[in-house]
């Protein structure tokens, strides 16, 4: 249960708002860190917490690009294709992107690691092509440098299984 | 001249507070609280007819006057989201120099005499985001934030808000909604967030651009009359101009309003790189209409009028550049899936419009189209504008209106057979239209 787990930053997350109801977004944020994803469960915790109906709940969840309503892989690649960067061969990166792991836009690779999918302008243009890793900017990227952080990925993978 | 915004590149530490402070941080917030009264600050703006960063350019003296005076409850909301294709300067100003944000707003809060401050971040920015809540903790230590600041009666806190990707809440009352927990749409107006019932929590609230704010503490410190120095007379003031697309150096350049094209375009961003020419610009993102680079559009100054005159806006100065190998229909395509996926879908001409137009131009991309598609693409579109609730409805048929317009040879060259003698028709109403679109629209 988020309620009692992350009893103290819930209290503060309440703290902020004279409303609860504006709690929403960060609870789905907190449920999304402990779950991976916006479950059905967690989306009954948080409307429970805020005092609202989980129909509404669900449909704020829907309604945003940044909670996942299915699992995804550890490590979630957010690649921007927007027109900005799609001038600096942002299309073609993504696609060798997908091709290197042998997946399909917003797929998810069989070991679970990665999904790939494309996302809107991310404000980076100028560090085209650019794409974000759970919510964490990686930048002016190509081919040689992104293999390089797959094979880094992997292995903190692997080191954190092994924990 | 020293960067007044980009205040990082002349000193690289300034996100720190005690940086900050040494170099002049603080200052401007000091000053107003404890040398003006709040109707003299918000004077000082007015007269500095400092003009508001995130699209619009409203003076934002002027909006801070509107908030009634005698109400308890009242806020400031700084506008974060930062979405726009090709905008990115809002992001540097809070990773690189956030304390000049922070004291902006607290600013403008005293001079509306709020109860507390949000800062609407876009989600992506979740790790700028909880830098920022840590700077706002160090302030609130030195009593900059929180109760009874600098030892007076007035208290006012500061929090930081995420959305989670969504660009429709830029939009100042799809903002508001979406901090309230409510679906990130806009509102009908009036009540305006200014008035009783339109702002955040329904209470009086102003709502500006990070830009906008993080001009007002060299405001408060150097006056009005220095700051109308910088610029034109109508437009004053320093500007970020966040630069992409095909230049040699991209980036946020800061120069005062009324520096030419030219000097921002080749002396700062270095041209193109390349031994292409320039084509075209869109100098407020996908928003606003694309205008063709011409040697004498180079020696205009920009300014909010200069680029009215030149048939766009300036809207947050975001300079997406494109060389001569681009092909506008493909760059009108992109765009217009940008504005079908971000439609928030509360108005029926908006969702359904983009929805529309998107698909005629995958028939124009894919060779399917025919000399009448293109009179619809373009009917659709001028039917579409200004009927509906928010400005996202108009900023999706520019792409398509304005590229048609400047460069409609290319999409000619995408019809392979023209229709025989397509004669001109009176349009039919969008609804009739729309009805003989299949497919529902979403994906
Ligand atoms: C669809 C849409 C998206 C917008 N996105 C932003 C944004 O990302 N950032 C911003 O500051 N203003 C944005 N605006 C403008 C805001 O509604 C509002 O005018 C602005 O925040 C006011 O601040 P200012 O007066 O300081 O410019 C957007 C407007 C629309 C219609
Ligand atoms: S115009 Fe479009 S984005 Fe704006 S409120 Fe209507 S449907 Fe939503
Ligand atoms: S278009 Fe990719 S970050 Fe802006």
């Amino acid at each position: 249960m988020l309620a009692e787990k992350y009893a103290e930053r819930i209290q503060k997350i309440f703290s902020k708002y004279p409303d609860k109801r504006s709690a929403v977004m960060p609870l789905l944020y907190v449920a999304q860190e402990e779950f991976g994803w916006v479950s059905p469960e967690a989306i009954e915790e948080v409307a429970v917490l805020c005092e609202i109906d989980p129909t509404q709940v669900k449909s704020i969840a829907g309604f945003y690009t940044m909670y996942s309503e299915k699992p995804k892989g550890k490590y979630w690649l957010q690649v921007c294709t927007d027109f900005p960067c799609a001038l600096r061969g942002a299309d073609q990166f993504h696609q060798a992107l997908l091709d290197h792991l042998g997946i399909e836009e917003g797929g998810t690779t069989e070991d679970g690691l990665f999904t790939v999918e494309h996302v809107m302008c991310l404000a980076a243009c100028d560090k085209a092509p650019m794409l974000q890793c759970n919510f964490h900017y990686v930048e002016n990227l190509d081919m040689d440098k992104m293999k390089a952080l797959l094979d880094q990925w992997r292995a903190d993978a692997k080191d954190s299984a092994a924990d | 001249m020293a960067y007044i915004l980009l205040r990082d590149l002349d000193i690289p530490d300034i996100g720190k507070l005690d940086v900050y402070t040494t170099n002049g941080g603080w200052e401007g917030f000091k000053k107003a609280v404890t040398q003006h009264t709040p109707e003299e600050v918000i004077n000082i703006v007015i007269d500095s007819n400092l003009r508001g960063r995130g699209g619009a350019g409203f003076s934002a003296g002027r909006k801070w006057s509107f908030i009634p005076k005698n109400e308890p409850v009242k806020y400031v909301v700084v506008n974060a989201d930062e979405s726009e294709p090709g905008t990115f300067k809002d992001r540097q100003i809070m990773e690189k120099n956030p304390y000049q944000l922070i004291e902006g707003a607290m600013i403008c809060a005293y001079a509306i005499q709020a109860t507390a401050v949000y800062i609407y971040c876009r989600g992506e920015f979740w790790d700028l985001a909880h830098n920022l809540e840590a700077c706002i903790a160090e302030a609130r230590e030195q009593n900059l934030i929180g109760q009874n600041i600098l030892g007076g009666n007035w208290s006012c806190d500061m929090f930081v808000h995420l959305g989670a990707g969504a660009y429709i809440c830029g939009e100042e009352s799809a903002l508001l909604n979406s901090l309230q927990g409510f679906l990130g749409q806009p509102r009908v107006r009036p009540p305006f967030p200014a008035q009783k019932g339109g702002g955040l929590y329904y209470e009086p609230t102003v709502v500006n651009n990070v830009e906008t704010l993080a001009n007002v503490p060299w405001i408060l410190v150097n006056g009005a009359a220095e700051y109308k120095k910088i610029g034109t007379p109508e437009s004053p003031g320093p500007k970020i101009f966040s630069v992409s697309g095909h230049v040699a150096r991209p980036g946020n350049y800061e120069v005062p309003l009324g520096t030419t094209f030219r000097e921002l375009l080749f002396d700062k961003a270095g041209g193109t790189g390349t031994n292409k020419a320039f084509k075209a610009l869109l100098p407020s993102g996908a928003s606003g209409p694309v205008i063709p680079v011409t040697e004498q559009m180079l020696d205009t100054p920009m300014t909010y009028e200069a680029l009215g005159k030149l048939g766009s806006t300036l809207g947050s100065a975001s300079f997406i550049l494109m060389d001569e190998s681009t092909d506008m229909v493909w760059a009108a395509y992109k765009m217009i899936k940008f504005f079908k996926h971000e439609s928030c879908g509360k108005c029926t001409p908006c969702r359904e419009g983009t929805h529309w137009l998107a698909k005629l131009m995958e028939h124009v991309i894919h060779g399917e189209a025919t000399m009448l598609d293109l009179e619809k693409l373009e009917n659709v579109a001028k039917q579409m504008n200004g009927k509906s609730l928010c400005a996202l409805n108009d900023f999706a048929i520019n792409p398509i209106l304005a590229t048609l317009k400047h460069f409609r040879s290319e999409y000619v060259a995408y019809i392979k057979t023209p229709a025989p003698a397509a004669k001109p028709k009176q349009p039919a109403p969008v609804k009739k239209q729309l009805e003989e679109v299949a497919e529902p629209a979403g994906d």
